[in-house]
């Protein structure tokens, strides 16, 4: 059976529908990471004192992780741009470059959390850690579910270049999406968590 | 290009289906249809399940510190030591009847079920936009629905402070609690899956000619639901996080400090907000209830339009009042809080929104009304339902104005009148507009029609049993009975006027299961002795999904469909039949 | 989207001017940090820096600049409903100034 539009996109709407799906996918993360961001300003107001990010975490070692990730996001939109101009060996690289940019950040995020921990320092020690914890570790569960995806395409899914190359594009603009979306909530992570 | 494309493999489809197997055919189906009616099916057993546990709960309040007869002994000395049901298996089965009846029953029925079948039949689609996520969807539904039940056996019982998990109660619960949050993570992943897939579908691959305005009301019911689904349970999720946070990790998100649990103070950092979570359980919970109740509205618009034999009147308004709806429901939550120590100036504000949203339900409602005026009614079985639906919603709706209004709401807040409010909406309304949609739709899935006999003892019976239920509710809960009493408010002064109908009720009650059965056997035998139809259209509608053959095979359409008019044409002047199906062309213009 | 592989290569040029920029704007939100200043002024700093951040990365790594209708559509509906979710703060805070 054939599902119209998954490669071209409908004349009315411009779309092809993983486009459409993915930002709608998106559109409910917003909401996700919404309601966690609105629950710790709530908190925060409401508290009597409120630790500074920079006092309690490792501000040199979050700059680097926000340095890998805009590296991982530019690298990914690179691997898209190859396919468009038929590279396939140079978005071999570029996809791999991506995946390995997102080991680096867990790995870093490792190093922190684990400092945390030998440090006695625990979810239950505060509210801000409560929500330090809660809101990287769901973003970290993102960088998996993207470095999952985007490593299914760097190997054995990308042999659909071969088959169905328009589809095949559409797919990693579609993974594209999805991994900038975790580097622009890590962008805002960022400052609100660590800087102030 | 894309429809000569569509011809060839819906062809090639028809010729694939006998080579699939069994388990890629019935189980692991990606086929819109098959999973549709795995949704139903597993929908309708955990309707049933939800249902049961109520009729236990409904034995302790009618017969208070009474053993349970015949099934009391099976129940486990645990919960209820020589049949006599202890207060804490009470309070599992009323979390769990809410939690079922909401998450697993309707939702899924509504959506996952019709949503499912007809949303690509209706336009003209050959499948949903994305069948593998259809499955997942199903699947993880499943999951979720299995993790749920099996809190039962967890120790402690299952989950027990109520559908809504109020924090800290549901924080410092048993262990039931945390199963509950971790399949309410896999319930919430499920619509997201499912929603998402709607709103490409029904915005990606409507046929030619099927314009949004020309789209069946039922189909803008399920896109507004879809967009609710979507944008209103993250929130869920993210509070399910939290809790779990709170209940595995100790945090305290909705722990105050210095919360005293048995005599002792807590042992935690404090500084957490309960009413956080009520805030954003209701910001998901509020759209939820119009998830309950729209599809309903999109089944009794099609079926009102197809037994009056006239067009839906004022179908537009019904569009824009159906996104009106959806959009104001994201800002009425805080009416479920109004005794939370809220200010006048955010109570005023919820007030007012509530009033405003209830504006819309009016529009569709009276849209329904009036269309029934002048017209020469055709009664059957899905008729009957849906013209019940109207004023049984009605009762729901009105009776939520005096709830949305603060200073009726002091009063009445927690009361059995609650329950009786909403469960008219949900109960004698949209799962009255779902047995509609059985009957209504049965011929086209099976072939045949259900028994028309067993039908109306299946309405009748169900009609007047849930009145019985539910009216004597709003009496009690104006005395002032609470929602959460064990023993049914034998102990309280205020309460011995209207004790009396504890009886009643939980009688009505096991009476609506009785005349269930007629529904259970018409649904089985009629797979083998119903009346086979004669044509594709048995109920001579216009709506595309009776232009397929019948069961309409894998990929759907047997020929492309285009689309050449509104939904709802019917007993057009000049024209030789009643009706005028959306796929025919126009002679005239031919 | 069909583009040329001139056209492509045109956005190429622009992802790395915005990597550029992204890489200075965090550089820019960390030293602001060091000045350590009170709440209001850092967190209303921190907050323009990341949404400027945050609009680059939408607007060309993700193609927002040029996106269809429908997409923003949805992405503006979700943007009233996030803002009715950030405004929980509000509603616990708001009956305290009247
Ligand atoms: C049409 C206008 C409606 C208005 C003005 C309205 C208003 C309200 C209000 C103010 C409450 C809170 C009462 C309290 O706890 O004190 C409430 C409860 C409830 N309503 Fe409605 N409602 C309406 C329609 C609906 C519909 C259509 C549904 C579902 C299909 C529904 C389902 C519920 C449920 C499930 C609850 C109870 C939740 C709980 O506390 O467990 N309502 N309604
Ligand atoms: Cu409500």
């Amino acid at each position: 059976m054939h599902i119209p539009y998954t490669i071209h996109a409908r004349p009315d709407t411009g779309l092809f529908n993983a486009k459409l799906g993915v930002w709608l996918f998106l559109a409910s993360e917003v909401m996700l990471f919404g309601a966690l961001f609105s629950s710790y300003v709530l908190l925060r107001i409401g508290a009597p004192s409120w630790p500074h990010g920079f006092e309690i975490l490792n501000i040199p070692l979050a700059t680097l992780n926000t340095v890998v990730l805009i590296t991982s996001s530019i690298t990914m939109v690179m691997a898209w741009a190859s396919l468009k101009i038929h590279d396939f060996a140079r978005y071999k690289r570029y996809i791999g470059a991506t995946v390995g940019l997102g080991f680096v950040f867990l790995i870093i995020k490792a190093f922190e959390y684990g400092a945390k921990f030998s440090a006695g320092i625990y979810p239950s020690e505060s509210t801000f850690l409560a929500i330090y914890f809660t809101l990287t570790g769901l973003h970290g569960l993102h960088v998996v579910g993207g470095m999952i995806v985007n490593g299914y395409f760097w190997g054995p899914g990308s042999r659909m270049w071969h088959t169905e190359p328009e589809r095949f594009t559409n797919r990693i603009e579609v993974a594209g999406l999805y991994w900038h979306f975790v580097d622009l909530v890590w962008i805002f992570l960022f400052p609100v968590l660590y800087l102030l | 290009m894309a429809h000569v494309a569509v011809t060839h493999d819906v062809h090639e489809a028809i010729h694939h289906t006998e080579e699939l197997s069994f388990w890629r055919k019935y189980v692991f189906s990606l086929d819109h249809k098959v999973i549709g009616l795995q949704y139903l099916i597993t929908s309708l057993v955990f309707l049933f399940f939800g249902f049961t546990l109520m009729m236990l709960m409904r034995w302790q309040l009618a017969y208070p510190g009474q053993p349970i007869p015949i099934i009391g002994k099976w129940l486990g000395e645990m919960n209820a030591p020589g049949g006599i049901m202890l207060p804490e298996f009470y309070n599992q089965l009323g979390a769990m009847h809410g939690t079922i009846m909401v998450f697993l029953g309707v939702v899924p029925l509504a959506v996952g079920a019709f949503g499912n079948y007809i949303v690509p039949l209706q336009i003209g689609a050959p499948d949903m936009a994305f069948p593998k996520l259809n499955m997942a969807s199903y699947w993880t539904y499943l999951v979720g629905g299995i993790t749920m039940l099996s809190s039962f056996f967890m120790p402690g019982g299952a989950a027990n402070s109520g559908w809504t998990s109020y924090a800290p109660l549901s924080v410092v619960a048993t262990t039931g609690q945390t199963v509950w949050l971790i399949a309410m993570v896999f319930l919430i992943t499920s619509s997201l899956l499912g929603s998402v897939n709607f709103i490409v579908t029904i915005v990606q691959l409507r046929t030619k000619g099927m314009t949004f305005m020309r789209m069946p009301f039922f189909v803008w019911a399920q896109l507004v639901t879809s967009f609710l689904l979507l944008l209103a349970f993250p929130p869920l999720e993210a509070a399910a996080v939290m809790q779990l946070m709170d209940r595995l990790a100790g945090t305290s998100f909705f722990m105050p400090s210095g919360l005293v649990v048995a005599g002792q103070i807590l042992d935690v950092s404090g500084g957490g907000s309960p009413l956080l979570w009520q805030h954003l359980f209701w910001f998901l919970a509020h759209p939820e209830v119009y998830v309950l109740i729209l599809p309903a509205m999109g089944i009794i618009a099609e079926i009102l339009a197809n037994n009056t034999r006239k067009p839906l009147w004022g179908y537009k308004s019904l569009v824009y009042a159906a996104v009106f709806l959806g959009f104001m429901s994201f800002i009425v939550w805080a009416h479920h809080m109004f005794l939370t120590g809220m200010g006048t100036v955010i109570s005023a504000f919820f007030q007012t929104t509530t009033m405003i949203i209830s504006i819309p339900s009016v529009i569709i409602l009276t849209a329904f009304f009036i269309s029934l005026w002048g017209a020469s009614i055709r009664i059957n079985t899905q008729m009957l339902f849906a013209l019940s639906f109207l004023p049984m919603f009605g009762i729901g709706g009105l009776t939520g104005l005096p709830l949305g209004l603060a200073p009726t709401d002091i009063h009445l807040h927690d009361t059995y009148y609650v329950i009786g409010h909403f469960h008219y909406v949900v109960a004698p309304g949209t799962i009255f507009a779902l047995f509609a949609g059985v009957y209504h739709w049965y011929p086209k899935v099976t072939g045949r029609k259900m028994s028309e006999t067993l039908g109306k003892i299946h309405f009748w019976g169900s009609l007047v049993c849930m009145n019985g239920i539910f009216m004597p509710m709003f009496i009690q809960g104006l005395a002032g009975v609470s929602r959460r009493l064990y023993d049914g408010g034998q102990q309280y002064a205020h309460a011995q006027g209207v004790l009396q109908w504890n009886e009643f009720m939980s009688i009505a009650a096991w009476l609506l299961a009785l005349f269930q059965l007629p529904f259970i056997i018409n649904f089985f035998l009629s797979l083998k002795t119903g009346k086979k139809v004669e044509s594709d259209n048995p109920w001579e509608a216009t709506t595309l999904e009776w232009a397929t053959p019948t069961p309409p095979p894998h990929g759907n359409f047997a020929r492309p469909v285009e689309v050449y008019r509104g939904p709802y044409e019917y007993s057009v002047p000049n024209h030789p039949t009643d009706f005028t199906p959306q796929h025919v062309p126009d002679p005239v213009k031919a | 989207m069909s583009r040329s592989p001139e056209e492509i290569k045109k956005h190429v040029r622009v992802y790395v001017n915005v990597f550029v920029a992204l890489m200075g704007l965090t550089v820019i939100t960390v030293a602001i940090s060091y000045l350590h200043l009170s709440v209001v002024p850092a967190v209303i700093l921190a907050l323009i820096v990341a949404t400027i951040k945050g609009s680059l990365v939408a607007s060309y790594f993700m193609h927002l600049i040029n996106e269809k209708k429908m997409i923003f559509a949805t992405l503006i509906l979700t943007g009233i409903f996030f803002a009715a979710l950030m405004s929980l703060p509000l509603i616990f805070h708001i009956d305290k100034f009247y």
